[in-house]
């Protein structure tokens, strides 16, 4: 990256170290840093969504809808989450597979599971082995995204629905007592109220998302974690410019600090964040608000 | 092979890779003792038997990582959580910060960072070399993260012990010690355990995450989940192994609630009829 970066082995120690956190394998270090952005940036709607909709479907009249809802919502419990995770990529991939083969492939007859291997047609592979590497790693990705969200979806649901279920039921009678219809009483009373419960869970499930994060390793992905690994282990003068010994315990420690930082930061905006919404509300959090004096 | 033949080849095939033999005398009679588990682990014609004793196999993995960091985790929770609540910085400062590190970065993480320092330290002095072991180093790492997601728990307890009881500690004269041990410490228990039934449940899922963290698994001993990605990656097909796993592990968190239970029950004897909480589990997630 630097000029005085041409011949490593005359540098000084801290010119070396410039130099040597700038080769392109640590930008794609730092580029993973993106990946985790991105995962937390959209797997953290995905989640609610799949988990407001998770909340209204157990909570919903007709008994099979509450079914499932409620079967989302236990599943995740109970069982190591990891395990969950391991599961759904192959799943899902296998899921994707088999419908591709079952439309592009009608006349098939060979079975798809057949001596421990899981055999589609090659115009339904996942993605074309044909296809360029970058193609492999985004479908990857969003494998591991869809599997985010929908083990936080599920975490996210059981929060929701106790939230829902924490609103003064005085609240959704005034609605009625006014002639609102049901739908009406639970997207302008119920809803905008059920934030504040909410979020102390919520709060909790983005502490737990941002640790989650590390385990798009397992996932297949190439983040921090495989880069870490990678680039710390030794190398030798033979196959890189910048020999050095065994630093992985240092790449670590800095992977260490850098998910402590994101969670310091998030602890101090979430908590912002809940002194904004507690503005107004019933509950002894705005009470407090409301007491103190006005500084 | 059948079931049982099976079940007598891998059932302890995640604690010994090998069979050991010992043959002795005992009262002028002998006797031959073999112990242990075939070597290889099955590679073609998987049947449904073989998975179910592996994955139960490698579950003792998961029972002693969980039952031995629990126990050791407890003790220190209840320290980390008394000088957390001390008036001494230098108690209350290095509590803070522990329980920061432990309960603020990812486990994951923890499991990497811990089995590369363990690698560094061998390499200082030998006598470190078992802590590079799943066995040893990924119990001492689990240890600290349990202690400092316990400590949080306890913390809080402590803060909602009725100023009542401490009171009346005071009028009838106890203090330091056994006014810790008679009063304040059985309250704060009763106060944290439906939070540190919680936290036990999911100290044992995350005893699966040892084997995919860095430590490695000697010769195929691995955990549930080990075993479970292993016949996963070997037939491809996911749908038999995990809900295996799940089943084991949905059995195993109800065992760990019925222990809970018993325990609640006891912490609150005192109370009466009627006023005793019941431990009602719902989980908060505690991924770490």
């Amino acid at each position: 990256m630097f000029e005085f970066c041409t011949d490593p082995d005359q540098l000084e120690r801290l010119a070396w170290m410039a130099c040597y956190l700038t080769t392109a394998k640590h930008t794609a270090l730092y580029w993973s840093v993106g990946i985790v952005l991105v995962l937390l940036a959209v797997t953290a709607p995905a989640a609610l969504l799949m988990g407001f909709g998770g909340a209204m479907a157990a909570r919903s009249r007709i008994p099979p809808l509450a079914w499932i809802g409620r079967a989302y919502i236990l599943i995740v419990r109970g069982v190591p989450d990891i395990a969950f995770f391991m599961f759904f990529v192959i799943a899902l991939d296998q899921f994707f597979e088999y419908i591709r083969h079952q439309v592009k492939c009608p006349d098939w007859t060979a079975p798809i599971r057949q001596n421990g291997n899981f055999l589609v047609c090659p115009q339904a592979k996942l993605p074309l082995s044909s296809a360029p590497q970058y193609i492999h790693e985004i479908y990857g990705f969003t494998l591991a995204v869809i599997t985010f969200a929908i083990i936080f979806g599920a975490f996210a649901a059981n929060v929701i629905y106790g939230a829902m279920r924490a609103v003064p039921r005085a609240q959704i009678e005034t609605a009625e007592a006014y002639g609102m219809s049901g739908r009406q009483a639970f997207w302008r009373i119920l809803v905008p109220q059920m934030w504040v419960y909410a979020l102390p869970g919520l709060s909790n499930l983005w502490m737990i998302l941002i640790k989650a994060t590390p385990l798009l390793f397992l996932l297949g992905v190439r983040d921090l974690v495989y880069w870490a690994r990678e680039l710390g282990g030794s190398k030798t003068p033979r196959f890189t410019d910048y020999p050095h010994g065994d630093w992985r315990i240092w790449y670590f420690l800095g992977l260490l600090v850098f998910y402590l930082v994101l969670t310091r930061i998030s602890e101090i905006g979430l908590d912002r964040l809940m002194a904004r919404l507690t503005r107004g509300q019933a509950t002894a959090g705005g009470e407090a608000q409301r007491r103190a004096p006005a500084a | 092979m059948s079931c049982w033949e099976t079940f007598r080849a891998y059932a302890l095939r995640s604690v010994f890779s090998d069979r050991h033999s010992w043959d002795f005398t005992l009262a002028g009679h002998d006797f031959s003792l073999t112990i242990g588990a075939e070597k290889l682990l099955p590679r073609a014609d998987f049947d449904l038997c073989q998975q179910v004793v592996l994955i139960g196999s490698g579950m003792l993995w998961n029972i002693y990582f969980g039952v031995l960091t629990l126990a050791a985790g407890f003790l220190l929770a209840t320290l980390v959580a008394l000088a957390r609540g001390s008036r001494n910085p230098l108690l209350r400062k290095p509590a803070e910060w522990f329980i920061l590190v432990f309960r603020g970065s990812p486990l994951f993480i923890q499991f990497f960072f811990g089995y590369f320092c363990f690698l560094a330290l061998k390499n200082a002095h030998p006598a470190f070399a078992p802590f590079t072991s799943a066995a040893i180093g990924a119990a001492v790492v689990l240890f600290l993260n349990t202690a400092a997601y316990s400590a949080e728990i306890f913390r809080g307890a402590l803060l909602s012990v009725p100023r009542g009881d401490t009171e009346a500690a005071d009028a009838y004269g106890l203090s330091g010690w056994p006014r810790f041990r008679r009063i304040v410490w059985p309250t704060m228990l009763r106060l944290a355990w439906p939070a540190y039934t919680n936290e036990a449940i999911f100290l044992f899922h995350s005893t699966t995450l040892v084997f995919f963290s860095g430590f490695p698994a000697t010769s195929q001993r691995g955990d549930a989940l080990y075993y479970a990605s292993y016949f996963a990656d070997k037939t491809f097909n996911p749908f038999i192994p995990y809900p295996i796993l799940a089943g084991y592990f949905i059995l195993l968190t109800l065992v760990i609630i019925g222990l809970f239970g018993v325990m609640n029950r006891r912490l609150n004897r005192h109370l009466p009829e009627g006023r005793r909480p019941r431990l009602r589990f719902r989980p908060a997630q505690v991924l770490r």
